[in-house]
């Protein structure tokens, strides 16, 4: 079985964030950088399918030179090959993104083989475009699901469940396939000491693709303007209750 | 020409969002000067474009084939595409919800068209727009332009106040029947399980959430007494998903849902951005805390300093003495 994940390098969410003065990228001067907590997911889920099922986990990323960073922390958690796309600009568009993505998945599966699923996050943590994944499992002619919390594989399909309100949706996909996934599929393990100094030997592969921009073109970047809360404080401690209790009557929502 | 408005229904009941994405869409129809219409897919859509209709949609297209017999993502991108194509679409819009960013991705990678995920507004003149998107969830802002003979976005959801519009005359229905390749039913939803009965994280009034200031899975009990006791509903940071105390589905943030309660009571939350914005769509919100300087004591329109482990059963008990008076 051969999996490939799909991830980005994103400055660790959490962190205030903000904007470089020309407004145009995230200013990561006080920011560590992780890989988008969806994506460490479905690297995580990867590696679990591929202990049960005696598989092969590839990761690839498009982006800066130092998502090497990324993808060493993907072999320390048991990651066998690592593949990097370099873009010395800070974002390419999705459509560019999606492009470069598909001919480089195309090129290792022609030297390699097919992969028999392709994981991706449901969304990155910072543009959000909710798009590459879909666009990607387009171009590649696979059939990809979204919002996806479990996973099952078994002969020739996967099974995979996504979170609706109040429960979830069951779909069952035919391999080859791909899937977004969600966080919440599972705690993904910390890197051993041992996985850490056996990452460092695990060969780095790189391939350059050129691509078009699609068309979306960002102009600047900027903070939403601050929710300024006149904060009513209604008391201390548990004398507070008489006027919490108050206001839920006010709101009208105590049956 | 014409801009396509995609309205989720689930089995016939159109979702809020749908009346989001009509409400943020007319004024762009109405200053284009191009004619406004719904499309609906699936089972149920006859009953759902009676509701669309009522809200003052003229023209509502549904797709009709015998494989589209329940959602799936690349069946219902195609479904889209063929009706844009038919109608000669110069917009496609949906609210951003998981299957409307979802399905609008899939049209636009068939027509191999920009898509902006997650607008709070957009201006749109001939074959380009510029737009305000959100990025991390809405803690940052992008401002964006895009070129393209289609315009496919998606509206941030929560954003717009669903409004009646003012439609002259009937509304009619058209018959759609894509032609569509079997081979797409391979993405259909097969099966559905449900887990919760009653009120969800979503559709809650209340919501009773909690932090790392929980302090254990077994902490939650007293949230969870309150939350029954209100006829809400618990739900908890990602530091407490992290932690394993609370199952994911609870998660409230970036990662996790976006809640839209009468009243969020924030207990033990610091309020990291992530969190924020899965929280900063409630109508009120009350933060319990013992630091006065806390994000979210300082952002909420209401806070009780103090241990939410005593405040919390206070108000439990307090509710329960004014029932039995």
């Amino acid at each position: 079985m051969k999996i490939l994940v799909c991830v980005k390098r994103v400055p660790a969410p959490g962190a205030r964030i903000n904007v470089t003065e020309d407004g145009f990228e995230v200013d990561s001067t006080h920011l560590g950088f992780t890989t988008s907590p969806h994506e460490e997911c479905a690297v995580e889920e990867a590696v679990q399918i591929a202990e049960v099922h005696d598989g092969e986990v590839t990761v690839i990323t498009l982006g800066p030179e130092a998502a090497e960073e990324q993808l060493r922390y993907a072999a320390s958690v048991g990651v066998n090959n690592l593949v990097l796309l370099p873009i010395d600009e800070v974002d390419w568009d999705p459509q560019r993104t999606a492009d470069a993505l598909t001919k480089a998945i195309t090129e290792i599966e022609i030297s390699e083989g097919a992969f028999d699923l392709i994981l991706f996050g449901n969304e990155s943590a910072d543009s959000g475009g909710f798009q590459v994944g879909i666009r990607v499992s387009h171009q590649l002619g696979r059939p990809i699901v979204n919002g996806i919390k479990n996973i099952e594989i078994s002969d020739s399909e996967v099974e995979a469940h996504r979170e609706i309100d109040g429960g979830f949706e069951v779909y069952k996909l035919p391999l080859p396939a791909a899937l977004g996934v969600k966080e919440g599929i599972n705690l993904p393990r910390y890197p051993t000491m041992k996985g850490r100094l056996a990452s460092k030997k695990v060969e780095l592969k790189t391939l350059e693709f050129s691509a078009e921009n699609g068309g979306q073109k960002r102009s600047k970047l900027h903070r939403p303007q601050e929710q300024v809360s006149e904060t009513v404080i209604l008391g201390t401690g548990p004398e507070a209750a008489p006027a919490i209790v108050d206001l839920l009557e006010e709101l009208g929502v105590l049956q | 020409m014409t801009l396509l408005v995609l309205c989720d229904h689930d089995r016939g009941v159109v979702s809020d969002s749908a009346y989001e994405a009509l409400t943020f869409a007319k004024p762009i129809s109405d200053s284009e000067n191009i004619s406004l219409q719904a499309v609906l897919i699936g089972q149920g859509a006859e009953e759902a474009a009676k509701s669309i209709i009522s809200f003052g949609v003229e023209t509502v297209n549904i797709a009709t084939h015998e494989c589209l017999t329940d959602y799936g993502p690349e069946i219902w991108g195609e479904a889209v595409k063929q009706i844009a194509n038919e109608n000669a679409a110069k917009i496609i819009v949906s609210c951003g919800t998981d299957r409307g960013n979802e399905v609008l991705a899939h049209v636009a990678a068939r027509l191999e068209m920009p898509f902006l995920a997650n607008c709070r507004n957009i201006q749109i003149e001939g074959n380009s727009s510029s737009a305000t998107r959100i990025q991390w969830g809405g803690s940052l802002l992008e401002d964006v332009t895009s070129n393209a003979e289609v315009q496919i976005f998606s509206v941030e959801h929560h954003s717009t106040d669903p409004q009646p519009l003012s439609a002259s005359g009937d509304g009619r229905i058209v018959n759609f029947e894509p032609d569509l390749d079997s081979q797409l039913t391979r993405t259909l939803v097969v099966d559905r399980v449900v887990r919760t009965h009653g009120i969800t994280l979503t559709t809650a009034p209340v919501v009773v959430g909690g932090g790392r200031g929980v302090g254990s899975a077994e902490g939650f009990a007293s949230l969870e007494e309150l939350a029954e006791e209100i006829g809400g509903v618990v739900g908890c940071s990602r530091a407490v998903t992290n932690n394993g105390w609370r199952p994911h589905s609870d998660q409230v943030g970036q990662t996790g849902t976006r809640i839209a309660p009468e009243i969020y009571i924030a207990s033990g939350i610091s309020g990291a951005i992530q969190h924020w914005v899965g929280a900063m769509a409630a109508k009120n919100i009350l933060a319990i805390n013992t630091d006065p300087e806390a994000n979210m004591v300082t952002k909420a329109g209401y806070a009780v300093l103090g241990d939410l482990h005593e405040v919390i059963p206070a108000i439990t008990a307090e509710l329960r003495n004014r029932r039995n008076s």
